[in-house]
């Protein structure tokens, strides 16, 4: 077949695919006279090496979505870059999102694609799949359309699906398929990353776990990196190698999967992986006192001192700045203070 | 013993009519289980899409009639009710809460409406200062007040706040039952444990049951004390919480109980090495 395998030199090795610096990414309203901004990413810093998968953890509103949305340069007003930056290194070829939009155009799906939540918003329910895949990746891939489908045929096969779906509606197939189809459209062209949004949520439980081993399989043959967003810890657990937890729009915790489960450093950060219930365990599990903050009026100093049991004096005014630590880097007054239940 | 709930040999057909063709689908297939008045419990029916949980719950809800069985809410039958007020006095006894709280609220209207209209509506309450009462004390055995809760839109709560108002507002009739179907799915899983913890409390402090209806086996473990296992309209184990999801017998419940990943990276990862290891063992077995 016609399967290229690229082998990458050394040197690019090391360097990472994406550099996120100091993004600070703001809904801006201005409706009649009244201003109002939402901070939704502020000031993250972050990382990603090549053939990693980088899991962002954290709650409904919490930003985590504006947050890969910006890195995929696929935002809309009212939300926009404040300042910042956003780079990644394609071949050693570097790639500033928000200042080279042409080049990104191009890079788009060839080298950075995406897999999304709801499998059937994707696939367009009154076309046959075969059409999909056209849409997304015939023009990236410069092949002829005999060879095309052979391509397309032979990835399918190996992410072990049936090509004759390339020939059915999306709704004569199972929850399950469809969401491996997203993922086969995300890795056709064999890009080096890819942005992952809750792409197990919707899915019945027993499928769950195929679609996790298909994902971590497809990231280790392409030997990609992934960014992969979802509030479930388990599935954290289960295939990132880094985490990064976000809370009101910060990074407060980073570090390697087994590290951060083991001996989480951020109050927060405890609190999600105690919360966890676990089965044959009914000791009784605390939940988080309050609520989310507003990120229209976030709270003063450490975002999370409201909720957080561990809180002094000092959370209440100044906010904590993300530092090094251990194994990774965690942004508290009072980091490593936690007893991991 | 008084029996709360009785279902005897519940079974629910749907007539599927396509262009030409016409066919059945037993969607609830001889179902039986009862609930006692003076044993409170949490009582949950695990299932994945298409197992018939929700029929189950529809029918316990008095919103669909069964197909054939007998359906006894302290002792009466629930199809047999014919008149208003006698179905008021059944909705007051039994009350649901739902999968989604943003669904469940009209966004345009504030939230305090729904919890002024179920007092009025199911405690026959006429004047304001009685309904505020009855609101404040539901909200209160959810940790809310009322003062919280006056002139705010579904929008301005988390939903975790919202869904704990959605529990309070099924708690002014003081029901006897709550069926809750699938009511943490849409909630962040740092503030499940709050609403699966307040319906240990409720069972606790109030005395009421509820029936859980979820797919997720690790909170209908913690929270459960008995339970049943449905497949394809099937009941295909019942019995004791503990017992059944920490040693299930029936090879889908085993399926169910494997598929639960665990919070220990160690042990998660395991797992998917050993998908990944079957999934190329069956692509190597098959021709070409």
């Amino acid at each position: 077949m016609l399967a290229v395998v690229e082998t990458k030199p050394a040197s690019v090795e090391a360097k990472p695919v994406l550099r996120v610096e100091g993004l600070k990414a703001y809904y801006q309203m201005n409706y009649f006279g009244v201003r109002r901004e939402v901070r939704a990413v502020d000031d993250i810093s972050l990382t990603i090496k090549r053939n990693e998968i980088y899991g962002i953890a954290g709650e409904s509103s919490s930003g985590k979505s504006s947050l890969i949305k910006t890195i995929a340069g696929a935002i809309t007003p009212p939300l926009r870059v404040v300042e910042g930056s956003v780079k990644f290194d394609f071949g050693g070829k570097e790639l500033d999102v928000y200042a080279e939009r042409p080049a990104m155009k191009a890079a788009r799906w060839k080298h950075l694609s995406y897999v999304m939540q709801g499998s059937m918003n994707v696939l367009n329910p009154v076309r046959k799949v075969k059409h999909a895949f056209h849409d997304f990746a015939f023009k990236h891939m410069g092949l002829s359309e005999q060879d095309f489908r052979a391509r397309v045929e032979s990835h399918l096969q190996r992410i072990g699906l049936d090509p004759r779906v390339l020939e059915a509606y999306p709704h004569q197939l199972s929850g399950g398929m469809r969401q491996r189809l997203t993922i086969g459209l995300a890795t056709v062209c064999e890009p080096e990353f890819i942005i992952a949004d809750e792409p197990t949520t919707a899915l019945d439980v027993l499928v769950q776990q195929d679609v996790l081993a298909l994902i971590k399989e497809v990231q280790q043959r392409l030997g990609s990196s992934i960014i992969f967003v979802t509030h479930d810890m388990t599935v954290h657990a289960a295939i990132a190698d880094r985490i990064g937890i976000v809370y009101a729009g910060r990074l407060v915790e980073e570090g390697p999967t087994i590290d951060v489960f083991e001996r989480p450093q951020h109050p927060y950060t405890a609190h999600l992986i105690a919360s966890l219930p676990r089965i044959g365990d009914t000791k009784k599990r605390i939940a988080l006192p309050g609520k989310p903050p507003n990120l229209a009026d976030p709270p003063s100093g450490c975002r999370f001192h409201p909720r957080c049991p561990l809180a002094i004096d000092k959370c209440t005014r100044e906010n904590p700045p993300l530092v090094p630590r251990q194994t990774g880097r965690v942004a508290c007054w009072r980091a490593g203070e936690v007893e991991a239940a | 013993m008084t029996t709360l709930l009785e279902l005897d040999h519940i079974n629910k057909d749907y007539r599927i009519r396509g262009f030409l063709d016409r066919s059945t689908l037993h969607a609830v297939k001889d179902v039986s289980f009862s609930l006692e008045v003076e044993k409170p419990e949490i009582f949950t029916i695990v299932g994945e899409s298409g197992s018939g949980k929700t029929t189950t719950a529809r029918m316990i809800l008095g919103n669909e009639t069964p197909t054939s069985g007998h359906l006894r809410f302290m002792g009466e039958d629930v199809a047999a009710i014919r008149s208003r007020a006698e179905r008021l006095k059944f909705m007051a006894r039994v009350q649901p809460i739902f999968q989604n709280p943003f669904e469940a609220f009209n966004p345009l209207t504030t939230l305090d409406y729904f919890l002024f209209a179920t007092a009025k509506r199911f405690l026959g309450l006429k004047d304001q200062a009685n309904i505020e009462a009855a609101t404040d004390r539901a909200l209160n055995h959810v940790g809310l007040s009322l003062a919280e809760v006056r002139g705010r839109y579904s929008h301005e709560l988390s939903g975790g706040q919202l869904q704990r108002i959605a529990v309070a507002r099924a708690l002014i009739p003081e029901p006897k039952l709550i069926v809750a179907d699938e009511p943490v799915s849409m909630v962040d899983a740092s503030l499940r444990m709050s609403i699966v913890n307040l319906f240990r409390d409720l069972r606790d402090t109030l005395g009421v049951s509820i029936i859980y209806i979820t797919h997720d086996l690790s909170t209908a473990y913690y929270i459960s004390d008995r339970v049943i296992i449905m497949h394809r309209g099937d009941v295909v184990e019942a019995g004791d919480a503990k017992t059944v999801l920490g040693h299930p017998q029936h090879a889908y419940s085993r399926a169910l109980r494997e598929a639960v990943l665990p919070p220990d990276p160690v042990a998660a990862r395991r797992i998917i090495a050993q998908r990944m290891a079957s999934a190329k063992a069956a692509e190597a077995r098959q021709p070409g």
